[in-house]
């Protein structure tokens, strides 16, 4: 069927409304990601960025519309059961903003957990794999550390590691720029963006406005719980008028946390 | 910082814990030597005696008609010796192995409850003459009456008693060359019963208490010819020669004026025996059967006797150890399906393991014991150290698995959900990132828990399960003093516990510790 052609979807969202209790965060959100784009997914904090990403990994559920990753649907009401989402774990990786690496294992270890434990690959074979994308990260010197002995930047390499261990056509990666200072902005961009040649999907959610415009192919701007505007960052990120997007570009240069 | 002050608290623990158990000591040595040499009190115009109103009939019981009244052969001993002082008596209820040392502690004057003349308690306390002789008789189930006539036909059997007592000290001595195995008991009413469903093979006890016990329990058969003879006497407080010279002077009295024979054929008890035996002491005038000069205790040098106790505490060490690991390690593992259960399983199964581990924590342990050993024993027979070990573990698995549903919930939501996203089973994530993470945070409460463990695993004593404070218990019965036993018993607790808690601590700082 589809595989990584450019111009079939890898991700596609129709119509997803989410809601926490009676507050209805997200109000039909469409979304289509082609294989191979690195999306930025933008708006101000509480705009449902976050909600977008969790949606997409099952891990929130939904109301209304569907969510389809590489042929993966998801559809409205309770979060199915873990056993009847391994196709689609297969498909996306998840970068949390907080990392959220497994506190009691070395950072090698988190790379190789889900590869040997959901994957059933050898031992010593995931051991090299993890090297090699920890190598490729930067973080290969750090790899018998553990989390609470990794700086920030160094904690986030090795959750992206962790993220693509298992080779997800799609890369999910929250805020990913809120902690980082410039220069390693910088290095993360470059990372991402030599992901993407790869061929990799990425969505990045982001209220950096300069990262956004220096990395992204695409920007989607949320606002109100619905996409406000969608488009080459170059132009939506210079010359938008839309009031949302008006908005981001006043509340610059901040970086703050959602 | 926090590693220097850590490593420093660490390096005078020990010399702390050496210097605690030294004073200990010295403090339980200067109280027992003042003790000692305490002049005899003033008298006062009652006569208080102790004793055991769960000895039960003949000896001391309460009136069933009147619960605040005693009543039995003991009460009426202890009367009229009261009288015969122009004193009214005034009883003081006390646990049957503490009769000594409430004497010693001045609780009462004399200690009357079936209490033995032992080589130990002639040496180490006052002892009035002889009020009853008694024999040491071997019961048997009636279908082995023909097979168990002696010991000696009890090779490789089990043979029950009464711990701490002159039909211990019997078997003990005898189990050598015989080779049976003597189950020491609390009570004398279970022996009986094990006797019965075939725990044990036969009992060694009083005749007195085997006479009864065969009205409560039907099926078995006393040997006739006694093993032994012993004698029950009034025990009192060293220094206490004086009133006890008295109180010996109104026993011969009431012999001779056939008051202790009215008494003990009310009760009973009265047979042939007592009559040679009360016409041999009137003739001797008390002299000749039991020491009644000066009683001061035999030195037999600490090191001495503390040598040929070690080998009995090493082993009773070891059972206290071995049924505390195998426990905990029965708690651990049902209380980790308990925490489980409680967090993964469904309404009912959540609710019902609710209902176990508030049983477990809400009744005593001691009532589990009794019930897993005795209240089971119609369907399932389990061996004393089983029973202990299951009992002992399934109670504390109540209060493991309330640890380890806590410290599962404490560990973060995203360490979880990080885990989901990375394709791990439910199961897989219990296993390889919760459950690793919530033991951690297990790992101090468990540690204390199984201190608590430790010390808790002396209760099985109650099964008959010979740990290191039934071990010390009996070392103490047998050299009259709690002094030695004690502190012997306490550092060996200690020496067990201190270890546990510094292996704990380092395992701690190990895993919150760098790997690279």
């Amino acid at each position: 069927m589809e595989g990584t052609d450019r111009m079939t979807p890898v991700l596609e969202i129709r119509g997803l409304r989410l809601a926490f209790g009676a507050r209805e965060v997200l109000r039909g959100v469409d979304v289509r990601l082609e294989g191979g784009a690195f999306v930025a997914l933008m708006g101000l904090s509480g705009a449902g960025k976050s909600s977008v990403l969790r949606a997409i990994v099952a891990l929130e559920p939904f109301t209304a519309g569907t969510i389809t990753v590489d042929g993966f649907t998801l559809r409205p009401g309770p979060v199915p059961r873990e056993s009847q989402l391994r196709a689609l774990r297969r498909k996306v990786g998840m970068v949390f903003q907080q990392h959220h690496l497994f506190e009691h294992l070395p950072a090698r270890d988190n790379v190789t957990l889900a590869l040997v434990h959901a994957l059933g690959m050898e031992k010593a074979e995931a051991e090299r794999r993890a090297m090699s994308l920890l190598d490729a990260l930067a973080v290969s010197p750090r790899a018998r550390a553990l989390p609470r002995e990794l700086s920030g930047g160094e904690a986030q390499r090795v959750a992206i590691a962790r993220a693509l261990a298992t080779d997800p056509p799609l890369l999910l990666l929250d805020e990913p720029t809120a902690s980082l200072d410039p220069a390693r902005r910088e290095e993360l961009g470059g990372s991402l963006a030599a992901l993407c040649r790869a061929g990799r999907t990425l969505l990045v959610t982001t209220h950096d406005v300069d990262f956004a415009r220096h990395f992204a192919q695409q920007v989607i701007v949320l606002a109100d719980g619905q996409v406000a505007e969608i488009g080459d960052p170059a132009a939506v990120l210079s010359r938008s008028s839309h009031p949302a997007t008006q908005r981001l570009l006043q509340a610059r240069p901040g970086s703050r946390a959602s | 910082m926090a590693q220097r002050s850590f490593s420093r608290r660490r390096s005078w623990r020990i010399p702390a814990a050496a210097v605690f158990l030294l004073s200990l000591a010295g403090v339980t040595w200067l109280l027992a030597a003042h003790l000692r040499s305490r002049e005899p009190s003033h008298e006062p115009p009652v006569l208080r005696w102790g004793g055991d109103p769960e000895g039960g009939a003949p000896y001391v019981e309460a009136d069933p008609r009147n619960p605040s009244v005693m009543r039995g052969f003991d009460v009426e001993v202890a009367t009229a010796i009261a009288h015969g002082l122009g004193r009214q008596p005034q009883f003081i209820p006390v646990s049957w192995d503490a009769i000594d040392q409430s004497v010693r502690r001045g609780d009462f004057a004399i200690g009357m409850s079936g209490v033995e003349d032992t080589p130990a308690r002639r040496a180490t306390m006052l002892e009035t003459i002889p009020y009853y002789e008694f024999t040491e008789v071997l019961t048997v189930r009636a279908a082995d009456r023909g097979r168990f006539r002696t010991l000696a036909d009890l090779r490789g059997r089990r043979i029950g008693t009464l711990g701490a007592t002159m039909a211990y000290a019997l078997l003990m001595k005898a189990s050598g060359p015989d080779g049976f195995t003597t189950v020491s008991y609390d009570d004398d009413v279970h022996p009986y019963e094990d006797l019965k469903s075939g725990r044990l093979d036969a009992v060694v006890l009083d005749n007195i208490i085997a006479a009864r016990s065969m009205r409560q329990v039907s099926g078995l058969y006393t040997q006739p010819v006694p093993l032994e003879v012993g004698h029950y006497v009034g025990v009192m407080a060293p220094g206490n020669e004086a009133l006890r010279n008295r109180i010996n002077a109104v026993l011969l009295a009431r012999m001779r004026d056939g008051t202790l024979e009215r008494i003990f054929k009310r009760w009973n008890v009265w047979n042939e025996r007592q009559a040679v035996f009360e016409a041999r002491l009137i003739r001797d005038g008390g002299h000749g059967t039991v020491a009644v000069g000066p009683s001061l205790p035999v030195h037999r040098g600490v090191l001495a006797t503390v040598r040929r106790y070690l080998p009995a505490l090493f082993a009773a060490a070891g059972i206290t150890v071995v049924i505390s690991c195998g426990a905990m390690a029965l708690a651990i593992l049902v209380g980790m399906l308990i925490a489980a259960g409680r967090i993964y399983g469904g309404r009912i199964v959540s609710a019902a393991l609710l209902g176990y581990v508030e049983l477990m924590r809400g009744t005593p342990v001691l009532l589990q014991l009794y019930v897993i050993y005795y209240g089971f024993a119609s369907f399932i027979r389990l061996p004393a150290f089983w029973a202990s070990l299951i009992g002992l573990g399934l109670n504390y698995a109540a209060y493991e698995s309330e640890i380890y549903r806590g410290a599962l919930e404490a560990v973060p939501k995203g360490q979880l959900e990080a885990a989901r996203t990375l394709g791990l089973s439910e199961p897989q994530i219990l296993r390889l990132v919760r459950g690793p993470q919530a033991f951690r945070l297990a790992l101090p409460p468990m540690t204390n828990d199984f201190v608590s463990m430790l010390k808790d695993s002396s209760l099985v004593s109650v099964l008959t399960v010979v740990e290191l404070t039934k071990q010390a218990s009996i070392f103490a019965a047998n050299s009259g003093s709690w002094v030695l036993p004690g502190v012997l018993c306490g550092a060996f607790y200690l020496a067990l516990s201190l270890p546990l808690a510094h292996v704990a601590r380092r395992l701690e700082l190990r895993w919150k510790a760098p790997t690279a």
